[in-house]
C-alpha cells in the first residue's frame, strides 16, 4: 500500500494509459502488416503495376487496382460534396436557430440514422432510392445538365452517383454530430462581440461562429469522409459493380472494399485471393494518406477554434 | 454461498438436458463451404440429428473458396464446393480429396419485357447477349425464335452477379461449352470479367433490377426464382428441344450428363431430349483416409444416409436429387473410404 499522496497510482495509470494508446499504434502496424503478408504474391506477381492496371480478370488471373481506386476516392468525394454542407447546416440550425424544444427530437432522429444497419440502407437503396433516382432526378438531370459529360450516357440507376448519395446519407450523422459539437464549444463571447458590432443575425454566424469553428468542421468532413471510404455493404448493392473508369455519373463503378466483400469468399486460387488482399492493402494506404493530407491541410488553415480530428 | 451454489446446479443441469438427449459426450463434425446449397445441407444435418443423436454436424457456409482452403489445411472434417477443385488445388491436398456430388441446381434467364411473354432462347443467342453483341431485344436472334412475341426496339440492359457464386459458375461454364467465343474472351469462374452489364449483390439484387428496369434480362438460381414468382425462359438443349427449367428436367440433365469417376464432371449442356441446359451440381471434400477413426466412420455414415434418405429431401427445398445410377456409384465410394 503506498502512503497516501504517494505517485504510485499515478505512475501506474499513466502506464496503463500508455498501453493502452501503444495497443493502438501496434495493432494498426499488425494489420497492415496482415494485409502485406497476404498480397505479397499479387505484390510479386504484379508489382506496382496493379495500381494503375484497369484489368480485372479472376479467370485469367489479371489483376489491377485503378478502377476500385477510382470508384472509392469518386464515390466518396460525391457524399461529401452532399453530406457536409447538409450536415453542418444541420448542426447550425441545431445550435444557433432551433428553438430549444425542437432540439433533442432532431437530435435523436439524427442518432437513430447511424443506428441503421447498413444493408438495410442497401435494400432501401435497390427498392426505392434507385427506381427513384432512374425515373425522376437522373432523368432531369440529364435534360438541363446533360451538356456536362457527368451527366450523360445510358441511365441505369445503379451508379457511382446512386452510391454517393447512400454514403452521404450514412456519413451524414456523424458529420452532424461532430459539427454540432464543434459549434456548441464556440465561446458565447464570440457571438456576444459580433452583436456587438451591430452585426445581424446571418453576419453572427459568418463571422463569428463558422469562421471560428472552421477547422473544427473540417475536421468533421474529414472523419466522414474515413467513414466514407470504407462503406461497403450498401455501396456494393447500388453501384453497378463494374470495374471501370467512367466520366459519367450515371455509369457504374466498383469500389475497393465491395469487390472484396463480393468476391473474396469464392475466390479459390492463391493468386486472386493475395490479390483481394491487395486491394485491402490499397484501401488502407487511401484511408492514411487521405487522412494524412487532411492533416497537413489543416495545420495550414488559419483559424484558432477548436480542432476535433483524430 | 448454498442458494448460489443450488441455483448454478440447478442450470448447469437445465443446460445439460438442453444441449445433450444422450449421456456420453457428443461428436461434433465440422465442415465449411459452398453457400448455395447450404439449406438443404441444414436441412440434412437437422434431419440427421434425429436418426443418430451422438454425432452433431456444424455447417458454415462460408463459400466455396473457404471451403476448399479449409479442407486443404485440415481444419475441417469436409469441405464445400459449389465448382470442382481445380488441379492445381487439388495438388494440394496432403492425402486424396474426393468430391462426392450432393445435388443439383439450375440456373434460369430471368427477364423483364412488356406483356406475360415466355421467353425461348438457345445458348448462342444468350451468350451473344452477355458478350454485348446483341443489344436490342428485337434483335432477329431473338426475334427468330419467338415468332408469336412481339418484342420491343429497346436496348437490353445486363445484369449478372458481383458477388462470386456457384451460379454464376454453372452459367458461365454453359456459356463458355456454347459459345467459343464466349470460353476465348470470358471463361468460366465464380466470378469472371464481363464484357457488359452492371453487376447485382447476390440473387436478390440480379432480381431487384431486372424487376425494376424494363428491358433488362439476368440469371439467377432457380430455386430463387420460382420462390419469387420471377419469368423464365425456357432454353434450347443440345437435342434442339426448348425446355422448361424445373427439378426434373434437372435430373435428366444429371442422368445424361458424362460423369466421370472422379466426379469432378460438369453437366452443362448435355444431351439428352428433356434435359435443361443450365444446371450443375454442388460437392461435398472428403478425405479417401480418414485420419480420426471415430469421426470417419460417423461420416461414411452420413454420407450413406444422405445419399438414400437425403435426397428424398431435396426437392421440397427446390434442389434437384441425384439420379439413381448416380447415386449406386456415389454409394460405392462412399463405402471405400478408409478409417
Amino acid at each position: 500500500m503506498p502512503a497516501p499522496g504517494s505517485r504510485g497510482p499515478d505512475i501506474a495509470f499513466k502506464w496503463v494509459a500508455m498501453f493502452a494508446a501503444a495497443m493502438i499504434v501496434v495493432l494498426i502496424v499488425m494489420v497492415g502488416w496482415e494485409l502485406y503478408y497476404g498480397s505479397r504474391l499479387a505484390i510479386a506477381k504484379f508489382g506496382a503495376g496493379f495500381l494503375w492496371s484497369s484489368e480485372w480478370d479472376p479467370v485469367l488471373e489479371r489483376f489491377g487496382a485503378l478502377p476500385f481506386i477510382f470508384g472509392t476516392l469518386v464515390s466518396s468525394l460525391i457524399a461529401l460534396l452532399i453530406a457536409v454542407p447538409l450536415g453542418v447546416a444541420t448542426a447550425l440550425f441545431l445550435t444557433e436557430l432551433a428553438p430549444l424544444k425542437m432540439r433533442q427530437p432532431i437530435i435523436i432522429a439524427i442518432e437513430m440514422l447511424a443506428a441503421v444497419p447498413s444493408v438495410i440502407f442497401g435494400l432501401w437503396g435497390i427498392f426505392v432510392l434507385i427506381p427513384w433516382l432512374r425515373d425522376s432526378l437522373f432523368v432531369w438531370l440529364k435534360r438541363f445538365l446533360g451538356f456536362l459529360p457527368l451527366f450523360q450516357g445510358p441511365i441505369y440507376g445503379l451508379s457511382m452517383l446512386a452510391a454517393g448519395i447512400i454514403i452521404a446519407i450514412m456519413i451524414l450523422p456523424i458529420v452532424t454530430s461532430i459539427s454540432r459539437e464543434i459549434l456548441r464549444s464556440v465561446p458565447n463571447l464570440q457571438r456576444e462581440a459580433a452583436y456587438a458590432l451591430g452585426a445581424t443575425r446571418w453576419e453572427v454566424l459568418k463571422i463569428a461562429v463558422l469562421s471560428y469553428a472552421r477547422r473544427g468542421l473540417f475536421g468533421a468532413a474529414v472523419l466522414g469522409l474515413g467513414r466514407a471510404l470504407g462503406e461497403t455493404m450498401a455501396v456494393t448493392m447500388v453501384i453497378g459493380n463494374r470495374p471501370q473508369i467512367s466520366a459519367s455519373l450515371f455509369a457504374p463503378g466498383y469500389t475497393l472494399a465491395s469487390v472484396v466483400a463480393n468476391e473474396f469468399t469464392e475466390a479459390t486460387t492463391d493468386l486472386y485471393q493475395s490479390a483481394l488482399f491487395e486491394i485491402g492493402l490499397v484501401l488502407f494506404a487511401v484511408a492514411i494518406l487521405v487522412n494524412a493530407a487532411a492533416q497537413v491541410m489543416l495545420k495550414s488553415m488559419s483559424g484558432s477554434g477548436p480542432v476535433k480530428v483524430n | 454461498m448454498l442458494p448460489i451454489k443450488s441455483k448454478w446446479i440447478a442450470l448447469l443441469g437445465a443446460l445439460s438436458a438442453l444441449s445433450a438427449t444422450c449421456a456420453p459426450a457428443q461428436m461434433l463434425i465440422n465442415g465449411a463451404g459452398a453457400t448455395f446449397p447450404f439449406p438443404i445441407y441444414s436441412k440434412w444435418f437437422n434431419e440427421y440429428a434425429k436418426v443418430d443423436p451422438s454425432v452433431r454436424f456444424n455447417y458454415q457456409s462460408i463459400g466455396s473458396g473457404g471451403g476448399q482452403k479449409q479442407i486443404l489445411s485440415e481444419t475441417v472434417d469436409f469441405g464445400a464446393s459449389d465448382g470442382p477443385m481445380s488441379d492445381d488445388n487439388l495438388a494440394k491436398a496432403p492425402r486424396t480429396l474426393w468430391h462426392f456430388p450432393t445435388v443439383a441446381g439450375a440456373d434460369v434467364i430471368t427477364y423483364n419485357i412488356p406483356g406475360d411473354a415466355k421467353l425461348k432462347i438457345d445458348g448462342a443467342t444468350i451468350a451473344g447477349i452477355f458478350l454485348g453483341k446483341i443489344v436490342k431485344w428485337n434483335d432477329p436472334a431473338i426475334a427468330g425464335q419467338n415468332p408469336d412475341l412481339k418484342l420491343p426496339d429497346a436496348d437490353i440492359v445486363v445484369v449478372h452477379r458481383s458477388d462470386g457464386s456457384g451460379t454464376t459458375y454453372i452459367f458461365t461454364d454453359y456459356l463458355s461449352n456454347v459459345s467459343a467465343d464466349w470460353k476465348a474472351k470470358v471463361g468460366k469462374g465464380t466470378s469472371v470479367s464481363w464484357p457488359t452489364g452492371i453487376g447485382g449483390k447476390g440473387n436478390e439484387g440480379v432480381s431487384g433490377q431486372v424487376k425494376q428496369v424494363p428491358g433488362s434480362i439476368g440469371y439467377v438460381e432457380l430455386v430463387y426464382a420460382k420462390q419469387n414468382k420471377l419469368p423464365y425462359a425456357d432454353v434450347k438443349n443440345s437435342s434442339g428441344n426448348y425446355v422448361t427449367p424445373s427439378i426434373e428436367s434437372v435430373t435428366e440433365a444429371l442422368a445424361a450428363a458424362d460423369i466421370p469417376a472422379d466426379f469432378r464432371f460438369s453437366m452443362v449442356n448435355p444431351p439428352g431430349a428433356t434435359a435443361y441446359p443450365i444446371a450443375g451440381t454442388t460437392w461435398l471434400l472428403v478425405y479417401a483416409e480418414q485420419k480420426d477413426h471415430a469421426k470417419g466412420e460417423k461420416l461414411v455414415q452420413f454420407l450413406k444416409w444422405a445419399y438414400s434418405d437425403g435426397e428424398k429431401l431435396a426437392p421440397a427445398l427446390d434442389y434437384a436429387p441425384l439420379p439413381d445410377a448416380l447415386i449406386k456409384r456415389a454409394l460405392e465410394k462412399v463405402q471405400s473410404i478408409k478409417y
